[in-house]
This record gives C-alpha cells, structure tokens and sequence, in this order.
C-alpha cells in the first residue's frame, strides 16, 4: 500500500471499509457532522440579537407598513456560530492545503491584510464622505495606483472595476470611447482560443462581433492567422498572456506592432500577472489596456468565489477615456475627481462604471501585500510561481500527458490532459481522486483547446514539501486510471458529499427553499 | 520576504529536476528587449509586518471614521451595527480562502450558504427566485435593464428621478454601447415620487421602468400602479433597493409586481469600507431565472442519495457560451453574501423588524428635531430611515463646513447631482441604530450655527 508522508493510506481497499461503516441515527460520522439548514433549524421567533427599545413615535411609513410575514428564521448567537462554523468544515480551502486551481491563482493569504483592512480608519468610512476626512483613503489608492502603474510599466490607471471580468469592460468601454473619438466605428473583436472565456463575453456585452483566432499546435496565438485577419473593421485584440495554456506568447510584442498599424488596440487579460511581475512590464510589449486581478497577484481571500478587484491599467492613448471617479493629488491633498470635467487628464472619460470607488478593501490588503514584498519581493514572487509550476510539470511528464510540455517551460501553470487513461477514464475521475487524497482539484477541462484539460496552478506560495506531497498524489492517481482501477470513479469517498448530480439540478432547478407541505403540494 | 516558502537550496533542486540552469531560463520565451534584468526602479524593497503595519495604520489614522463622530450619510451605503460574530465567522479560514466552488463535494458548507442566502435574498425583496449575488447594487441594476431588454425584445428603459444617480450614471455608460435608450429626467424636490410621470412615459417600446424603494431622496410610494402600468403595457417592472433594512418595516416591492428587485446588500453585514467591496441583491420571478445574470446555487442529490448543492444553470454562463452568456460577469460577491447571511440570520424576522422599527423611530425624531432648525424646511412626507432636508443655502458648503466641526452630516444633492444647480440646497440625511439622542442634538447645534 502507498502511504503518503503523513501516514495516509492512498490504496483504494481502504475505501470499502468506510463504506461498510454502519449508518448512525442523526446522520454524523462522529467530527463529520451534517447541518440542516437554517430554514429547518430556526424560527422567525427567535433573534441572536438585542435592541433598545424603539421610540414611540407615529408612523411616517405612509400606507406603506409591512403587515405580512417574511420567512425569515433566527438563531441565536450560539446556534448561529455552531450553524456556520460546522458549515465551514465542509469546506476545502487554501488555509487546509494546496489549491491548484489553474487560472484562478489560490495563493496565501497574509493575515496582517485582514487587520488592515479592518482597521476603522478604513473599514468605517462612507464612500461619500467629506473629502477633508478621508485624505488616508485616498492616498491608499493613490500609492496603489502609482505601484500599478510602475509595475505594469504603463500610463495611468482605472481603480474602480470590481472584478477581472468588470476590467475588461473597462478597458473595452475606453477602447470604443477613443475609437469613436476620432470617428472610427469598428465592429470586431479578435479573440484568440486560449483566451479566457469571459473576454468574447465582454467583448459581445459591448456590442462587439466576437471572432476566434486559432491556437498553434504548440498552444500559442496563431500570428500569422491574426495578421491575416487585422483590417479596418477590427477593434482590438484580446489577448491573455500569459495564456490559459500556461504558456507566455512569444510573439506579443509583433502582434502589437501589427495591430497598431492596423489602428486597433491591444487589450490584455492580465488575470496571470503574477507569472510576471517584476520581470516584465506590459507597458514593454505594446498593450494598451490590461487588467489586473488584485486577489490573484497581490492576494485578497476569494471568499468563496468573490468579491474580487480589477483595476485596468491604460496607455497614454487610453487614459482620457478612463472611468470616473480617480484620485488625483493636487499640492498637499488628495482630491477625488467625480464630475467630469474639461481640464484634468480624463476630460474624455466613458463616465461611471460603479456606484462608488471600487473594492477598497482590497486597495488596503493590495497595498499591504505590495509593501511586505516591495520590488525585490515581486520578483521573486515571479520567479517562485514560474518555478514551482515547471517542476510540477516536469515531475509529472512521464505518466501524465503534457501537451505543450515540449514547446518550452511554462509559466505559473503546467497544463496536462486525460490522454492516455485507460478507456472510460477522465480528468474527472482524477480530480474527484485527489479529494481523497486531502487535495483541492485542478483546475478541469480548461483551456478549452486541450481535450480534457488538467491545469495545474501551485502559486509561489507553495513549499517544496507541499509539491513533492501533491506530486505523490497526482501520480498515484495517473498511474490507477491508466491501470483502469475501477474503484477510482466512485470517488470522492471520504469528502462531506459523494459525486453530486449536476443534471438534475440543472434539469429541475431549485433555487431557493421551500417548507416541505409546500413542496410536496406543489409537485 | 515571509510568505515565500522556498529555499534557495529548494530552488537549487527543483531547477535541477527540470533541467534549467537558473530562473531566468524559465522567461527563455520572454522577448529579451522586454526582461527586465533586475528590480524595478523606484520601488522600496521589502518590509517588515510591523513596518508595514505601521505604515498602513498612519495613513488610516489620517480619516475621521464613522464612529468617531456624529453620522448621518446614507445615500446608497448605509451604518449599521454588525453583531461580532459576524466577522469572526467570516474571517474562519474554510470560508475566507476558499475559491468558488467548483468541486462541490468539498465545498458544501460554501455552497449551502449560498442556497440559504438565495432563500433569504427571495424572501426578503418580495421575489420567486435570487441568485448568489453580484458585484454591488448599482451594476445589478443595469443587469436587470439589460436582462429586462431580453425578455421583452425591446431597448427603451425608463428610470425614475428618484433613482440613485451614481446607477443612473452606471446605466448611461452601458447604453452608450449596448444601444439600449434610457429615459430619465432630473430630479426635484416634490415631497412624491415620479410614479404619475413615469406611468405617462410607457409606450411599446419600454422594456421597463426602472424605481428605487425607498428613493434616493427618502420618498417612498405604492408601487402596484406603476408595475399595473407596466404590464399592461408588456414592460417590466424593476424595482432598486439600496436599504434592504427598509423591508423589515415595508411593504416588499416584489409583492408590489415588481419582476426584478434588485439591491444593494451592504447595509446587512457587510459594513461601509469606503464604497467597496459591497453586495449586489438580485431577484426575480421564477418565470424569468433563465435570463438571470450571475451564479446560482441548486439543490440536488449525491452518489448516496444525500442532499447537497451545486453550481447550476451554467448553461447561461460565459464560460460555457463565451459571446452568447446572458453577462460576461464571473464572480459573485461571495464572502460579502456570506457576512449578509450570518447576519440576517442572527436577526431572524423577530430581529429585522426590531431593528426597522427603530430604525424609523429615530429618524422620525431625527426629521422633527432638524426641521425645528431655523432654515431648515423636511421635504418627505413619508420615510423610512432617510430623508431629504431643504436648507436655506447651498448643502455642499453645509456639509464641508459641518465636517469641520467634526459632525458627518449627510449627503448633499449638490455632489449627488451636480448637474442640478437648483436643488442644491438638498441634503439627504439618513439615521440608523447607530444614532444616539446626543449625536441627533449635536447635529441639530451644528447645523443651527451654520445657518444662522
């Protein structure tokens, strides 16, 4: 039997007996506990809170009172602490282990981040307040702005997008902003296929004809195929490089050259800057506008999925059109700019894109990162992703295929396929595998271009312990689907569910919770 | 450089492994004109936790929070009193770093939160149906036109005066490249909604007509006419809501006929932080949640016939149909749902009705004690926990001035509305649980001084 260094049994023998476990009344496996729902466990009686009792005044609520119930239950405090901490048990997360989501970048999350942001200072201002009293506010993003904006190598930058996907918005919502500046009205977006998907959305959500531009065998943008393609109907490219590929687009200095002559701009998804921070500047290679995952490169805790930060960095021909509102110094205070106005350097912004500034609580956990690393820390930060990725790459090689494993090293991400399993095999079966054996899956069936895509994404945050383990793990699992070990699609085995049925989900949606006598009524 | 775990001998014997003789050949496909050979100029290195802790406490000892004075600013982000166990159960780390949950069998305790969320969102915005949250109420709110544009098959949306300026300015951003047309006027100081002008201005083109409840100056109406209106006419209604605590006391606009209620989350749980990051509510109609932007959370079964919950309706996502999703959006606001749901939890029905109800009471005292202030006439005849006060000069100056007295008091409508020059005596005052007898007096002084 395999052991993992901890001692854990890796061998699927082991995973019958837990079947063979006989059930208990309520449903717990001793520390695995189940957890109704607070629909089931609470009452609209019951409060975890106190209040003063309210002033007796007359009404002013018009006509307009509340006379019908919500169906909201209560807890207690008690119960609703046990009710959300036994909840959080059923979770992986970065802070359980390794979490090597390709393309979603799950790194450490420095804890000194979360004092800050939660410091009052920050946490307890109103987005409206007066100017004169949040001058520490606005010279936090006006010091993240200026790292950003050296980082990246570029002209100036957008802070108020409030998620990679909402950047991209922004950079398109400038880029048809200048276009249309100098009367040039153009339809089309270029959209390589190692692109994250969210870019052809933007670019539709902007009323943009969305176009592919294929991949080369060896994972990269198809140069001669976008040149063929540039004229004078195409907007902008978008290109995410590094690409969903793991891999670094060689020729992007070129493609930016011709798409510049071709009078288009260059949109980058920088989702993956981490793989290159501090080594290269955007600004270097031609882009004109480039998100930045604030949560990915500089650490925010994704929370489950969000909230996350995407300001948009913006060359000089871009930064006119940038959104407001901008922080702007000016003599010895900082000044948020919110009307547009003729004379400051945005006199051709595209307007709001937010109801306020942005995620300010990731400014200060930004900030606070970008400080404790500093310029020297940036680059190892870099140096660390590219490293750990490549020898996860190369310590997998031999039983994994790796499709672009021989056009060079990759950057933070190695990429594999299901090529090779043994017949019925999948990615999925390995990555429900690597549930049992205490790790999150990678990231599946992405990029689309790989036929069962495996994206691994250790981050530079990873120990060499931690790969080597992971590694063992990953192996382990090649090795039984491509022996056909049968007891491998059952798992997961020892997570809080087994395999969930997605389709009937889908098929039969049920969104929100209905009181049993209801539900059952209304089949 | 403490969270970087490798040692150099580490590095030595992973480069070794790959067969690459230092890092910088990993960047071998990095054009050699764009590596950059050492550190960036004109960034400080590294620094110590406690130097940086230093440096970030200094700049945040450089804002008057709201706790520090007396506070009244509403205007679409709201102070409440959020209970400590709610941040303690959200900085858990199984929760704080976990990603989205796409291996559900592992990410239940996410996932139920979200379906729970969902129920409580439904239920508390009046609707069939919610989804597992967006970016912030203001970008919710131009989802809902654009999912409204695809229900109906038309581009014409008519927004409301009363609606927040700040998601009017969203709105008109988006149109200008969706082609969407949008119908607002400015707003005035009537002690009444628009319901009346907004009804006049639906024809068949409208895709909907888009009122926040209560409205951005305080006002709240009836409105079944307006979604009677709406559907005679084949539009929709949506209805916004900023103060999601207004529906502890009111009547919910989902009940109204509203078809989508959107909101923003911020005031349950989430806290101020400077306008971000916040909640966006979003709800609709059972009928419509094929159209609905963002994640969903389902119930199912597992392997072994236990419940469990996933992911669904991805079929609508922009990962699965790239240019064809029904948004581009690919994130919801996770942790902030979680803090809302905790939250709401805690208070329970029993809870959000206490706290409504004094909510209102307060401002209601708030209202009488301000309007006693020479120069100072209440615009609303009713309210919730926010209303507007006519000054007898400019509130931008007001309100500047009273800061410098160290009293945070309102939003004017000058900087909400710039462009209205004759309104510019509005200042919108909003009065939560936070509010003490002494702060209500000590704005009251205050704002005698000024006028005077």
């Amino acid at each position: 039997m395999t052991m993992l260094k901890e001692g854990r049994p890796t061998a699927p023998q082991a995973l019958n007996e837990a079947d063979a476990v006989p059930a208990t009344a309520t449903g717990n496996r001793a520390l695995m506990l189940e957890e109704a729902l607070i629909f089931e466990i609470g009452s609209t009686e019951t409060t975890g809170v106190d209040f003063a009792e309210a002033p007796k005044v007359a009404s002013r609520l018009g006509n307009l009172a509340r006379t019908d119930g919500i169906g909201l239950p209560g807890l207690s405090e008690q119960e609703t602490v046990r009710h959300y901490t036994r909840l959080s048990r059923q979770n992986y997360a970065i802070d359980l282990g390794l979490f090597p989501l390709g393309s979603c970048t799950m790194k450490h999350n420095p804890r000194l981040n979360e004092k800050v942001a939660r410091m009052p200072g920050f946490a307890d201002l109103h987005p409206l307040a007066p100017q004169s009293t949040v001058q520490g506010a606005l010279a936090v993003i006006h010091e993240l702005a200026a790292w950003l904006v050296t980082l990246t190598g570029m002209h100036s930058v957008a802070m108020s997008p409030k998620a990679g996907a909402h950047g991209e918005l922004c950079g398109l919502l400038a880029i048809r902003a200048a276009l249309e500046a100098r009367g040039d009205a153009r339809s089309v977006i270029l959209v390589p296929e190692s692109a994250h998907g969210t870019n052809p959305a933007t670019a539709a959500f902007c009323g943009y004809k969305v176009e592919d531009i294929p991949a080369t065998p060896d994972g990269r943008v198809d140069l001669e195929a976008l040149k063929a393609r540039l004229g004078p109907d195409v907007a902008a490219v978008m290109i995410t490089n590094p690409n969903t590929c793991g891999l670094f687009e060689r020729d992007m200095k070129t493609i930016s050259d011709a798409v510049h002559a071709a009078g288009a701009f260059v949109y980058c998804d920088g989702a993956n800057f981490n793989a290159i921070v501090g080594r290269v500047r955007p600004g270097d290679l031609g882009v004109d506008a480039m998100h930045i995952n604030l949560h990915k490169t500089f650490s925010t805790p994704h929370g489950g999925g969000g909230p996350g930060s995407g300001p948009v960095v913006l060359s000089e021909a871009l930064a006119p059109f940038a959104p407001l509102p901008f922080v702007e110094r000016q003599s010895d205070k900082f000044v948020l700019v919110e009307e547009e106005t003729a004379e400051d350097h945005h006199g051709q912004t595209f307007g709001r894109m937010v109801a306020f500034h942005g995620q300010m609580g990731m400014f200060t956990r930004a900030l606070t990162y970008i400080l404790s690393h500093g310029a020297d820390g940036l680059r190892q930060v870099a140096s660390d992703a590219v490293l750990n990725a490549n020898y996860i790459l190369r310590s997998l090689d031999d039983v994994l295929d790796a499709p672009f494993g021989g056009s060079g090293p990759c950057m933070h991400e190695a990429l594999f396929s299901d090529k090779g399993l043994a017949e019925g095999f999948t990615t999925l079966d390995i990555a429900k595998g690597l549930i049992d054996e205490g790790f999150h899956p990678m990231t599946m069936y992405f990029p689309l271009v790989v036929h069962g895509a495996m994206l691994v994404e250790p981050t530079e945050t990873e120990s060499k312990a931690a790969l080597d383990q992971f590694i063992l793990a990953l192996r382990s699992l090649a090795e039984r689907a491509k022996a056909g070990d049968e007891a491998l699609k059952g798992a997961p085995y020892f997570a809080p569910r087994r395999r969930l049925d997605e389709t009937l989900a889908a098929r039969k949606p049920v969104l929100t919770w209905t009181e049993p006598e209801l539900a059952e009524a209304a089949e | 450089m403490r969270y970087l775990p490798l040692t150099d001998t580490d590095r030595q014997d992973m480069l070794t492994v790959i067969g690459a003789s230092s890092v910088d050949d990993l960047f071998v496909d990095v054009p050699a004109e764009a590596r950059l050979p050492g550190k960036i100029a004109g960034l400080p290195d590294h620094a110590s936790e406690l130097a940086v802790e230093r440096h970030m406490a200094a700049l945040a000892r450089k804002n008057l929070s709201a706790g520090e004075a007396p506070f009244f600013l509403g205007a679409g982000a709201y102070r409440h009193h959020v209970p400590a166990s709610v941040d303690h159960l959200i900085q858990r780390g199984e929760f704080l770093t976990a990603y989205t949950p796409y291996q559900p069998e592992i990410a239940q305790g996410t996932l139920q939160v979200l379906f729970e969320f969902q129920t409580q969102v439904a239920r508390l915005l009046g609707c069939d149906v919610a989804n597992a949250s967006m970016y912030d109420g203001s970008t919710a709110c131009w989802e809902a036109i654009g999912m409204a544009r695809r229900i109906t098959k038309r581009g014409k949306a008519i927004l409301s005066s009363g609606l927040h300026p700040h998601y009017v300015s969203v709105a008109n951003t988006m149109a200008k490249f969706t082609g969407d047309a949008l119908v607002h006027q400015a707003p005035t100081l009537d002690a009444a909604p628009d319901i009346d002008a907004l009804i006049a201005g639906i024809d068949k083109d409208t895709s909907c007509v888009v009122v926040q409840y209560p409205d951005i100056l305080g006002r709240i109406a009836d409105l079944t006419p307006l979604a009677d209106a709406a559907h005679a006419a084949g539009a929709l209604l949506v209805a916004v809501v900023t103060e999601p605590v207004a529906l502890g006391a009111c009547r919910t606009p989902g009940h109204m006929g509203a078809d989508i209620v959107v909101g923003e989350g911020q005031s349950i749980g989430v806290g101020l932080q400077f306008g971000g990051p916040y909640l966006g509510l979003f709800a609709c109609k059972q009928k419509y949640v094929r159209q609905m932007p963002g994640r969903l959370c389902g119930e199912t079964v597992d392997a072994a016939g236990k419940r469990g919950f996933v992911l669904t309706l991805s079929t609508r996502e922009q990962h699965i149909r790239r240019e064809k999703a029904t948004s581009n959006i690919c994130t919801n606001s996770g942790l902030c749902a979680l803090a809302f749901s905790i939250h709401m939890t805690l208070l329970g029905e029993k809870g959000l009705r206490e706290l409504a109800a004094l909510n209102h009471a307060l401002a209601v005292q708030a209202a009488d004690r301000l309007a006693r202030v020479p120069g100072v006439t209440l615009l609303n005849d009713s309210f919730f926990n926010e209303f507007t006060l006519i000054l007898s000069k400019d509130a931008r100056e007001v309100v500047r001035n009273l800061a410098d007295k160290g009293v945070l008091g309102g939003v004017s409508l000058g900087r909400l509305f710039p462009d209205a020059p004759e309104i510019g005596n509005g200042l919108v005052v909003a009065v939560t649980e936070t509010v003490t007898a002494e702060d209500i007096e000590a704005f009251a002084k205050a704002l005698e001084e000024e006028l005077a």
